[in-house]
């Protein structure tokens, strides 16, 4: 049981589990799962797609901050992505009545995502080439990205009339979400490219010391580079997911608050802000645990604001058993009551 | 001698860290207007007695006396108003801040209150001068401290140190990055500070300064006290013997030259290398099978020199073939792809990544130059760091162990193992030995030596002339950052330190 | 050798050529009004961000700022709506304020909790709390409150300032003189300069950095009451992302974000270009205002580029 216990996933299976556990006894429907319309149906299906964003984003943050970074941008890449993929499709209808995108949806899409792996390679070519912290240089796009995406969007909200649009973000394959299959084939490269290539070591090896990696051979430049570029590539897919699910592109609030519970399904997956082992599949439950979080709230009738709330103490909690002198300061009150008992 | 007074006085200090026990029942004491050294191997205990000294680390047991009164040290805050002063290795001054404050930090004299009550400045440079002037030094001490040379940041900090009239002033490898005047300089600075009555721990590697300026010395061995003893008690041969445990061989290097072919072409040759304020103009040659050492103060150029051919830092000027052909020479990356190796200065900083495996490390260079097309499997890995791991003796309970908790000299093994893993064509080794114990010393140039037998072309880089002196087979000298000559193998010592000295005639040094 | 005043000049600088610029395109710009309405309608940003320099300095970064902001102005009006006296309310929650940035201090030092996740995670809760309390927005109507957000202060020459620039004005000297001739201040650099050696030569680390995220909490919630003046209301989404714009003032006010270096002064000139580009905005009247991110986004990165090449040459040249 021990040995279970210190294995790297344990912490977040466990939460994740009583989470379920706690929503399965105040609420038995909330487990339900039933086939409709074709498709797996009911709570924890829709916990799913939802989370897929988050996962996806979340699974590019985490080797950000394996190489010591940190790309708090995020979400105003969603933002921009889900403009360009809006103004582009477009939707509006054509002569016969039926409804016709402006441009081919493969262009749309792509071009969404290319102008996202863009922003990336912005953000890393700051951190790499001009040397700038990471916080700092992700600041600057985090600040005027929004803007660029209000820019884009002539501060309107545009809707997507075109519905092979949707299938992303509300469709399904083989009962189970599109979202989800997005995001699951996204971790398996990189859990592939992880332990399979010397990408994992290499990225560990940057993290635990970035000088020793590079005198090693390591070429951590274009390591980190790819890893920054792979982030706004990863939050351009998010955005086509999440601007696909409410049919529109809303560049104020798209991703809002995105960054902040990107880190958090990481930290909470395990994975050291100081850089160095990471865990994808932690990262994975991570944002779980965030999505599980809110549907629970959300079904036991608690005022969503208590949403907040509830990570912040998450976030606390997690950190403080992440730290070393924590840990210790336990242990030494834990034997001290243990020695006057 | 023994008639000067204690001022501090340690008796049966221990401490344990988790896996090791780092002192066991170790006694010191201090006397006034005494320069008392304390040696030993690395893992020895001195850097956990230090520790314990100032007030950095509690220890388990025993208990110190000041002045004949016990005393617990919890804070280097603390600690320094009790009288007990640290210059340590590696950090000395805040950059960011001017000398006059780095100086008088926590202690600034102030405004009386009705003229503001703030900290008073032209007052606090005032007496940082005179500090400074009391110990024999002339600075401006309005200048930024990150500008000023690191010998001259470390008077300030023993200014800083001796301010607050300390009784005690601990000197943690206070000559590691000083070259040969700067060193004296210091030495007049512990002198005087001597005569005013300081008593002053010395730690260092360097057994002729330690000589040179101290009166007694403490020797510990594997966390336990050896013994205390006058410096004109104990010689060089007898100090070594008390930290090693045994008296040592001396390793000769076998006199078979390698063969001159000169229509082969250099394993790596560089022309006009060059870096603006860090190296002029420079020639090198290395063939296959040579160790070609390369001796030289401190600031001559040797690691800027190691580090160019390396590609880690940029040149600004020529050119670097390897086995005769001009190649792409950009980063460390290109470097290993070409066969070459380094083995950097600081393990600590540029060697190991401390959170990742032995095995990991010793894979990582190799992986790095295989890049991303193929990979090591785990059985590859293991087999490989298995076989580094018993021919080069390294201790470790397993390869998958983090390498941080390895001892200095052990981690020294594995940063080379990590490049004899990429079968390297030529190896550049900056300061192999430094801070490695005296056996794993010998073992380590065993296998370099081995490894020039084998056909690789070894660079090796050294303070201390007399390792280079019996290892090499050819010795380039620079000195003021350019070349000042070459001696082939064998060359007496006192040859290389006239071509380090240069222009000046003995005597004037 | 580059002189430590120099990124100071170059902010001040930017702020004469911007209102330089304005002075000359429009009409009416360059009126003491104008540049005292930069201040009045700033004056919270210019009090946080006096708080979030010193942080910065410390080589830590607070950002919870804009939370506690919002979360003082909840507390207020929930409190003046329960008819606590006005100067009580200030009192208490300047306490509030005071003690959870203190909190966020001693996580961070005690348990080696790095400050951008501590105060990612404030920043979380303090929203959170806001919105517990209401998720409307509440109304302010106390007399008190009314009086002193009315009042203004003649500056001359037609000119007025209201009480939160005022007091503004004293914060921003208040920290100039702490951080310039106090013990608490210099340990401070010293922390930014190199938190290990500063801890071996027996300065108060730990404390100073509890004291550090005290001083901003405080800050923070002395903003709140400012904002209180200001909107005479209190609401959950008050001063959302402030904490980025005062990070952004105190950047583009010199001070470098890895920490040691940089002046307070810096900060209240880079408050005023912040609330320059607004301005210029307004005037110009065409452009939309999210035009302003962009500019500030700009400018942040131009600062942050000047700021690396100073550090590259001065490395070069050492």
């Amino acid at each position: 049981m021990k040995r279970l216990a210190q294995h790297a996933l344990f912490w977040p299976s466990a939460t994740l589990a009583l989470l379920l556990l706690v929503n399965g006894v105040l609420n038995p429907s909330f487990l339900a799962i039933s086939w409709r319309d074709g498709h797996l149906f009911g709570n924890l299906i829709d916990i799913l797609n939802r989370a897929a964003p988050l996962m996806i984003v979340s699974l590019g943050m985490t080797l950000v901050i394996a190489i010591r970074g940190l790309d708090i941008s995020v979400g105003a890449v969603v933002a921009i992505a889900a403009a360009v993929a809006a103004l582009l499709v477009g939707g509006g209808f054509s002569a016969d009545g039926a409804v016709a995108s402006r441009y081919p949806l493969w262009f749309a899409l792509g071009a969404a995502l290319m102008v996202a792996m863009i922003c990336g390679l912005w953000n890393g070519l700051l951190v790499v080439k001009a040397g700038m912290q990471p916080i700092v240089a992700t600041l600057i796009l985090m600040v005027a990205g929004r803007g660029v995406a209000q820019l884009l969007t002539g501060g309107q909200i545009i809707t997507v009339y075109y519905p092979p649009y949707y299938v992303l973000g509300s469709g399904f394959l083989l009962g189970l979400p599109v979202a989800l299959w997005i995001a699951a084939l996204l971790w398996l490269v990189l859990q592939l490219l992880a332990t399979r290539t010397g990408l994992g070591l290499f990225i560990r090896a940057i993290g635990g010391n970035p000088e020793a990696a590079r005198v090693a051979g390591v070429r951590a430049a274009d390591i980190a580079l790819c890893v920054y570029t792979f982030c706004g590539l990863a939050a351009g897919v998010a955005g086509l997911i999440i601007s696909s699910n409410v049919k529109s592109a809303d560049a104020n609030s798209a991703g809002q608050l995105l960054e902040l519970d990107a880190i958090l399904a990481v930290v909470l997956g395990g994975t050291a802000l100081t850089g160095g082992r990471f865990s994808l599949a932690g990262t994975v439950l991570g944002a779980l645990i965030i999505q599980t979080l809110t549907a629970t709230i959300y079904s036991l009738g608690v005022p969503p604001e208590v949403n907040l709330v509830v990570k912040a103490v998450l976030v606390f909690a997690v950190m403080l058993l992440q730290s070393a002198e924590f840990r210790a300061l336990v242990l030494r009150t834990v034997r001290a009551r243990a020695g006057a008992a | 001698m023994n008639d000067r007074a204690i001022v501090l006085e340690a008796r049966g200090i221990s401490r344990a860290f988790p896996g090791v026990q780092a002192l066991a029942g170790v006694d010191l004491t201090l006397r006034a207007g005494e320069v008392h050294a304390l040696m030993g191997q690395n893992g020895a205990g001195k850097s956990t007695l230090i520790k314990v000294l100032t007030g950095l680390c509690a220890p388990d047991a025993g208990q110190i006396k000041l002045l004949g009164r016990e005393v617990s040290l919890h804070s280097p805050q603390q600690a320094q108003r009790l009288g007990v002063s640290a210059v340590h290795q590696e950090s000395h001054l805040l950059p960011n801040l001017s000398v006059a404050e780095n100086i008088c930090a926590g202690r600034y004299p102030r405004r009386s209150w009705p003229r503001g009550g703030g900290i008073d400045w032209p007052e606090t440079r005032r007496r940082a001068r005179e500090l400074l002037g009391r110990l024999g030094i002339d600075i401006d001490v309005t200048q930024l401290a990150g500008g000023l040379p690191a010998a001259v940041q470390q008077l300030a900090a023993v200014a800083r140190a001796v301010a607050g009239d300390a009784r005690v002033l601990i000197l943690d490898e206070p000559t590691s990055s000083l070259d040969t005047d700067e060193v004296q300089a210091l030495f007049r600075l512990i002198r005087t500070l001597r005569d005013q009555g300081v008593a002053i721990l010395f730690v260092t590697h360097f057994l002729d300064q330690v000589y040179e300026v101290c009166d007694r010395m403490t020797v510990l061995r594997n966390g336990r006290l050896v013994g205390e003893y006058a410096c004109s008690q104990l010689d060089a041969r007898g100090l070594v013997a008390a930290m090693v445990g045994r008296e040592l061989a001396e390793t000769h290097k076998s006199t078979t030259p390698a063969p001159d072919t000169p229509d082969v072409p250099a394993a790596l040759a560089a022309r006009g290398l060059t870096r603006r304020g860090a190296l002029k103009p420079v020639d090198v040659e290395l063939r296959k099978g040579e160790v070609l050492g390369l001796a030289g103060l401190l600031g001559s150029g040797r690691t800027e020199l190691a580090r160019l051919l390396f590609a880690l830092d940029s040149r600004d000027g020529g050119e670097i073939h390897v086995d005769g052909r001009d190649c792409r020479l950009e980063e460390p990356a290109d470097a290993l792809r070409l066969g070459l190796a380094y083995c950097p200065e600081d393990r600590k900083q540029d060697g190991i990544v401390a959170e990742l495996s032995v095995r990991e490390n010793i894979v990582l260079a190799l992986q790095a130059r295989m890049g991303l097309a193929s990979f090591l499997n785990r059985g590859e890995q293991v087999a490989l760091a298995d076989r580094l791991v018993a021919a080069l003796g390294i201790k470790t309970a397993s390869i998958d162990t983090p390498i941080g908790q390895l001892s200095g000299g052990n981690q020294q093994k594995a940063i080379i193992a990590r490049w004899l893993a990429t079968n390297p064509r030529v190896l550049i080794l900056d300061e192999p030995t430094r801070g490695v114990d005296i056996a794993a010393k010998q073992e380590l140039m065993g296998e370099v030596m081995k490894l020039a037998a084998d056909g690789t072309a070894v660079l090796f880089i050294s303070a201390e002339i007399e390792e280079v002196v019996r290892v090499a087979d050819r010795i380039l000298v620079l000195r003021d950052r350019a070349k000042a000559g070459e001696l082939p193998g064998g060359a007496s010592e006192d040859a290389v330190y006239s071509l380090i000295a240069g222009g000046m005639t003995a005597g004037e040094a | 050798m580059k002189h430590p005043l120099l990124p100071l000049g170059i902010t001040i600088g930017l702020f004469v050529a911007m209102a330089a610029f304005g002075g000359v395109r429009y009409q009416g710009f360059l009126s003491l009004q104008v540049f005292l309405n930069l201040l009045i309608d700033n004056a919270f940003l210019c009090v946080v961000a006096v708080g979030m320099t010193f942080v910065i300095l410390s080589g830590g970064i607070d950002l919870s700022v804009g939370a506690v902001i919002a979360l003082t102005t909840m507390i207020s009006a929930a409190l003046l709506q329960a008819g606590w006296n006005a100067w009580a309310v200030m009192l208490a929650v300047l306490a509030i304020g005071a003690a959870f940035g203190a909190l966020q201090g001693f996580l961070i030092q005690r348990f080696g909790l790095a400050p951008f996740i501590v105060t990612l995670a404030g920043m979380f809760l303090a929203r959170g709390c806001c919105y517990l309390i209401s998720t409307e927005s509440i109304p302010i109507t106390d007399a008190t409150y009314t009086a002193i957000a009315q009042a203004r202060i003649p500056a001359g020459l037609d000119a007025s300032l209201t009480v939160g620039a005022a007091i503004a004005i004293v914060i921003v000297l208040a920290g100039m003189r702490i951080a310039h001739a106090t013990e608490f201040g210099r340990t401070v650099y010293a922390i930014g300069g190199g938190e290990s050696a500063a801890r071996l030569m027996g300065l108060p680390v730990a404390a100073t950095r509890v004291r550090v995220y005290l001083l901003s909490g405080f800050t923070a919630a002395l903003a709140g009451i400012v904002m209180t003046f200001y909107m005479l209301s209190g609401y959950s989404l008050h001063a959302v992302g402030l904490e980025l714009d005062a990070i952004a003032a105190v950047v583009i006010g010199g001070t470098l974000l890895a920490g040691g270096v940089g002046y307070v002064a810096g900060t209240l000139f880079g408050v005023l270009i912040l609330g320059i580009i607004q301005t210029l905005i307004a005037f110009d009247g065409t452009l939309s205002s999210w035009w302003t991110r962009i500019v500030v986004g700009v400018l942040l990165l131009l600062f942050c580029l000047l700021q690396r090449l100073f550090e590259a040459r001065s490395r070069r040249t050492a």
